[in-house]
């Protein structure tokens, strides 16, 4: 698994890591790569993905409308918030 | 008489509707029991007494007015919940510190059934951080310790859940299970643990984990009391999507017509072992157990006979391609945005990467970043779609089986509980801890881990429970059911507590 970058899977993932933590980390998902290139040996030619072990199409509910959470009880986790919005460091320029 | 803390459910609910005892005396005999034991097994990371007691004073308002277990099969009953399903006003951390001082504004539907059916619903148990890990010891918080030996692992992720009912704190815990989560704890800690067919139960309020894997289910002390969580919790829920629109029959009518049966009661029963798992290294008592474990289901009328899963040897790497894969996606909305804790940064991406570092541990980085790595451009295809495949060729595997067996036998791990601190260094072998329990997930069958004897004392470690694993058919939890109540009240092993109950 040499092409396994973890600097920069991780900041795909959004997860800053330490320099420590790269390396441990790095070198355990290694380990975990290796294992998991079994797969390699299954032929799998014509077998189709298994995404859902019972896969339901179309599922809908009657269209009625419900009590959806209120506004400040879905604010109340929030880490910022102000004027009934959720607070982000700013994006634009 | 033994103390109330010390009976099970079905005892409970005896008691509570002859009116031999009060839901509040129930409750209390709970926390007591709590009070004198968790500060060494620490199953609770908090609960919420003053509520519970209000619930319980509901509980007994209702049994006064003639309310009966008829109605309400859990009137009066202590049911204590996993950290990772929701329960209004309470917290809800999943054992992760990204989740800050994170409060539930709405109750899971588990926990809606659950109160419906008249249960006293507190307390968060301990668990694996976001249910990763198979020790309960990737908890940001505590760690819980095993009733049988303090110095060995609960088993996990539900290690809380496990640890609670074997140290007879609550007769009832409910948890969830991805690829063992339920039924391993459950073997390690001398209880009964299931895993219901995806579908049956729905997964509104439980924190997703891997969506297309993840599964609610029970912790009790004994199958009949598992039966009657199953189908209090069971049936189709239009929050879910995924839950299945298939009635839910009455397992307990199941357990009563099977327990009529005589002395043979599994004559015309086929239980499958797995060539497969019967390969070399298996610990010694565990092998054991399981020969012992074969005789009596013979003695108990059934047929047991080889079968084939073809497939088995690739189930953990299958396993640990698509649970990190659709972890990656789910914790996703841990971003310091919408919840929980956040450390700032100069733009979004900066605010999300270190509240990300600084909130979630190490299995769980691992996992995501492992998931975030085989869901990547150009490893799709080699990974992710691959092991979707051959999630395909193992659930054909459990379904070809099922044409020639009702259940299929295998131990739930492949030892007795590690020691603390054991496995935590190599996440690999942890992993490979699993092995019996991961396939059910894949396949999507249902699953109930039941205790089958002990490892002998030896100095230093005292005994410790072994679990036996039924697998059942898609939706056959009715007949896993029965063969598993007719091997437990076959066995002594249920009636045995751990030492600190």
């Amino acid at each position: 698994m040499s092409d396994f970058n973890i600097h920069y899977v991780a900041k795909l993932a959004r997860i800053e890591l330490s320099a420590a933590e790269e390396e441990k980390l790095g070198a355990q998902l290694g380990n975990i790569l290796g294992y998991i290139a079994k797969l390699k040996e299954v032929d799998v030619t014509g077998v189709e993905a298994t995404a859902h072990a019972f896969p339901l199409v179309n599922v809908t509910r009657p269209d009625v409308a419900g009590e959806p959470l209120p506004h400040d009880e879905a604010l109340a986790n929030a880490p910022s918030r102000s004027g009934g919005l959720f607070v982000v460091p700013k994006i634009v320029e | 008489m033994p103390s109330l803390h010390r009976l099970t459910l079905s005892e409970l609910a005896d008691r509570l509707g002859r009116r031999e005892c009060s839901a509040v005396e129930v409750l209390q005999s709970s926390l007591d029991q709590i009070a004198r034991v968790d500060g060494d097994v620490r199953a609770f990371m908090s609960f919420d007494a003053a509520d519970a007691r209000a619930q319980a004073e509901a509980a007994d308002r209702e049994l006064a007015a003639g309310v009966t277990h008829a109605s309400k099969p859990l009137l009066g009953i202590p049911v204590a919940l996993k950290d990772v399903l929701a329960h209004r006003g309470q917290p809800l951390n999943c054992s992760s510190k990204i989740l800050g001082n994170y409060r539930s504004p709405y109750d899971a539907t588990v926990v809606e059934r659950l109160k419906a059916a008249g249960a006293v619903v507190f307390g968060r148990l301990n668990m694996d951080e976001f249910a990763m890990g198979s020790s309960t010891e990737t908890s940001a918080f505590q760690r819980t310790l095993n009733p049988w030996d303090l110095t060995r692992i609960p088993g996990g992720s539900s290690g809380g859940c496990a640890a609670s009912v074997a140290a007879a704190m609550v007769p009832v815990s409910v948890g969830s299970d991805t690829g063992g989560s339920i039924r391993q704890p459950a073997a390690l800690c001398g209880v009964v643990g299931v895993k219901p067919t995806y579908g049956r139960v729905s997964r509104y309020g439980l924190t997703a984990f891997a969506s297309s894997l993840d599964q609610i289910g029970p912790f009790t002390r004994t199958v009949r009391d598992a039966a009657l969580i199953t189908g209090v919790i069971s049936g189709q829920d239009r929050r879910d999507s995924t839950s299945v629109p298939q009635p839910v029959p009455d397992y307990l009518a199941a357990l009563n017509r099977a327990a009529a049966a005589g002395s043979r009661p599994l004559a015309g029963v086929r239980i499958g072992l797995a060539k497969e798992y019967m390969i070399g290294g298996l610990d010694a008592e565990v092998d054991a157990a399981m020969k012992a474990s074969v005789a009596k289901f013979v003695e108990l009328g059934a047929e047991v006979v080889e079968v084939s899963l073809p497939h088995s040897d690739y189930a953990a790497a299958t396993y640990y391609i698509i649970a990190p894969a659709e972890a990656s996606a789910n914790l996703a909305r841990f971003d310091g945005v919408r919840y929980g804790a956040r450390v700032e940064g100069k733009d979004p991406a900066e605010m999300n990467s270190r509240t990300r570092g600084a909130g979630f541990g190490a299995e769980v980085k691992r996992r995501i970043i492992l998931g975030t790595y085989v869901l990547s451009s150009g490893y799709y295809d080699a990974y992710y779609l691959r092991a979707q495949k051959v999630r395909t060729l193992i659930r054909q595997d459990f379904l070809n089986a099922f044409e020639k067996v009702d259940a299929i036998l295998t131990p739930t791990t492949p030892s007795a509980a590690f020691r603390v601190g054991e496995k935590s260094d190599d996440p690999l072998q942890m992993y490979l801890s699993d092995i019996f329990t991961i396939s059910c997930n894949l396949a999507g069958i249902c699953g109930i881990s039941i205790p089958c004897g002990f490892t002998q004392p030896k100095p230093g470690v005292p005994r410790l429970p072994l679990g036996l694993q039924l697998l059942g058919k898609p939706f056959g939890e009715e007949s896993m059911f029965q063969i598993a109540q007719a091997y437990e009240q076959g066995t002594p092993w249920h009636r045995e507590l751990s030492p600190l109950s």
